[in-house]
């Protein structure tokens, strides 16, 4: 038996929480993107030749979508439930007959919910300035899915790490851009010297965009089967972890 | 919530031999063995950290118990999880609630939580119940600490449970808000709820509690009716008002232990009234005899509180 009313319930309230701030949510990417066009698109973009057979400004477009998706799915989602253990309302949620695994349906549902709204908000924004052609539309619909829900639960098992808002930001601002910004969001791996072309391929982000990048535009940086491996392996990674938080009640229950 | 639920003798909750000990190290409950009524309004009394909170933890799933078993109306409270949980409400101690959220929203919030289909009809009742439908759409960090309690014992009851658990209810809580939330349970009892609250005052667990059971130190040190609990270990103080003040307790009265109040001007006994022999009429002819003299007498029951100091301490001197 499902508490499906209840997975509603926490789904339409992390909704509501977005909504409050739906025009910053919403400006903010058209914003961004917009800012990376004038740049890198128009201003270096226009003196640069293309990559991997594709203009610099369509082939910054999947990096640039997976960047904003994974901070976004990792700060919407490890709120999402720091929020409730840091003002106490957990406690209803811990009473409630709701289990851990319809809990993270409905905390992550409602945070993927969001990051795949901010990315089809960026694709759009980008088709403004350039071209952009999908190659693999299907496969690239599945990605960005499994990619915002595999984000949101790794933001997810930050936020139920998370003893103070610092920590909250620590993995998505030390960790996670970093590797995003080295992951060749807005390069191809092989324009880089051979060495750090091999320390590239350490950073699990590379496997990601460049699969991505691939439903685009048919060419990666790693072959798309080995992108495909590495996303569920991380899922599965993940979903391990937040099974095992739950068993135990690590760090929510006392 | 339906008629019939009625205080009877079969138990909503039965507890058996209930441990927990933290992390840390520190055990807060020591095999804790306690059976609530359906219907009745139980107060688990005892000084902080006893175990109040712990104990209410563990019934409601906020705290995993370290052994012993819990059945919430015949279900057990870890293998039936969902059953239990259903007919349980939870108010916790602290004012934890979604500052940004209306109190109509959040009180819908609560009902779907807990698997019920929206029903405004009864949320509507339930906020007019607790005097909180005028502030229906008001954003509840706008609301005073009173009404931020009233919203949270309305979500509590929003999904309509048999069993609700009120930790502190009044902790923090002016007099007048105090007299409304005992005001409130004893409503929701007629209701037909079965209420268990934690209190460390006493005057609360007296004023609304049917039982009582005093825990300290993670065991349940009595638990009884609270009329019969201020019976059995009630005291009385006789208090004598004395025509002459004195100056000192007299040695002829020395083996009754009574002292003196009030400048000397009354003289105060405390008696056991389960005793054989009280001692009063043989300190009022001891008292004639030697010439002192009273105008008035009075006789007090001692209050929960004397009879809870007491209970602590003998178990402490034990």
């Amino acid at each position: 038996m499902t508490n499906r009313r209840g997975i509603w319930a926490i789904y339409r309230f992390e909704m509501a929480r977005f909504g409050r701030t739906f025009w910053t949510s919403l400006v903010m990417p058209v914003i961004t993107t917009s800012l990376y066009f004038i740049v890198f698109g128009s201003a270096i973009g226009s003196r640069m030749d293309e990559v991997s057979g594709v203009p610099y400004g369509a082939f910054i477009v999947p990096g640039l979508m997976m960047l904003s998706m994974f901070t976004e799915s990792i700060s919407n989602a490890s709120f999402g439930i720091y929020m409730p253990k840091w003002s106490g309302t957990i406690y209803e949620m811990l009473s409630a007959p709701i289990s851990p695994l319809e809990t993270i349906t409905a905390y992550v549902g409602a945070a993927a919910s969001k990051s795949i709204i901010i990315g089809v908000i960026i694709l759009a924004t980008a088709n403004l300035f350039v071209d952009v052609e999908i190659a693999h539309p299907v496969l690239m619909a599945i990605f960005l899915v499994v990619i915002a829900i595999t984000f949101c639960l790794f933001g997810f098992v930050i936020g139920v790490w998370a003893k103070s808002f610092e920590q909250l930001q620590v993995i998505p601002l030390l960790v996670v851009y970093p590797l995003t910004f080295l992951g060749g969001a807005f390069y191809a791996i092989e324009m880089l010297p051979p060495v750090w072309r091999t320390i590239t391929l350490f950073n699990p982000v590379v496997y990601l965009i460049s699969g991505f990048r691939w439903t685009f535009f048919g060419v990666g940086d790693v072959p798309v089967e080995i992108s495909i491996g590495a996303v569920l392996g991380f899922f599965a990674v993940l979903l391990a972890i937040i099974f095992w938080m739950f068993r135990t009640g690590y760090r929510l229950k006392t | 919530m339906a008629a019939g639920k009625r205080q009877g003798m079969d138990p909503i909750i039965d507890i058996r031999g209930l441990t927990k000990t933290y992390a840390g190290g520190f055990t807060a409950l020591k095999g804790v063995d306690l059976s609530v009524k359906k219907g009745e309004i139980l107060a688990l009394l005892g000084p902080n950290g006893a175990g109040k909170t712990t104990l209410i933890g563990i019934v409601c799933g906020t705290v995993t118990p370290s052994g012993g078993t819990v059945l919430v109306d015949g279900h057990d409270h870890r293998k039936e999880w969902r059953a239990a949980r259903s007919r349980i409400g939870l108010v916790p101690q602290e004012l934890s609630t979604d500052a940004f959220e209306s109190v109509w929203s959040a009180v819908r919030f609560s009902r779907g939580l807990f698997g019920r289909p929206r029903d405004d009809a009864f949320l509507e009742q339930l906020l007019r119940d607790l005097t909180l439908w005028d502030k229906r759409k008001a954003k509840i960090l706008e609301l005073s600490g009173g009404m931020k309690r009233r919203v949270m014992i309305a979500k509590a009851l929003s999904h309509d449970p048999d069993i609700l658990f009120l930790d502190e209810p009044t902790a923090g809580v002016d007099v007048e808000l105090r007299r409304d939330m005992w005001e409130m349970v004893h409503k929701m009892r007629a209701r037909g709820v079965t209420i268990v609250l934690t209190t460390h005052y006493i005057e609360e667990a007296e004023e609304m509690a049917d039982r009582v059971a005093v825990i300290r130190s993670g065991e349940i040190v009595v638990v009884d009716e609270t009329r019969s609990l201020m019976r059995q270990l009630g005291r009385k103080t006789l208090t004598l008002n004395l025509t002459e003040p004195l100056s000192e307790v007299p040695p002829d009265l020395a083996e009754w232990a009574p002292r003196l109040a009030d400048g000397g001007h009354e003289l105060i006994y405390e008696f056991d009234t389960k005793a054989e022999h009280t001692g009063v009429p043989s300190l009022l002819r001891r008292m004639t005899d030697i010439g002192v003299g009273f105008k008035d007498l009075g006789t007090r029951q001692s209050s929960l509180e004397d009879i809870f100091v007491d209970l602590v301490h003998k178990r402490e001197d034990a």
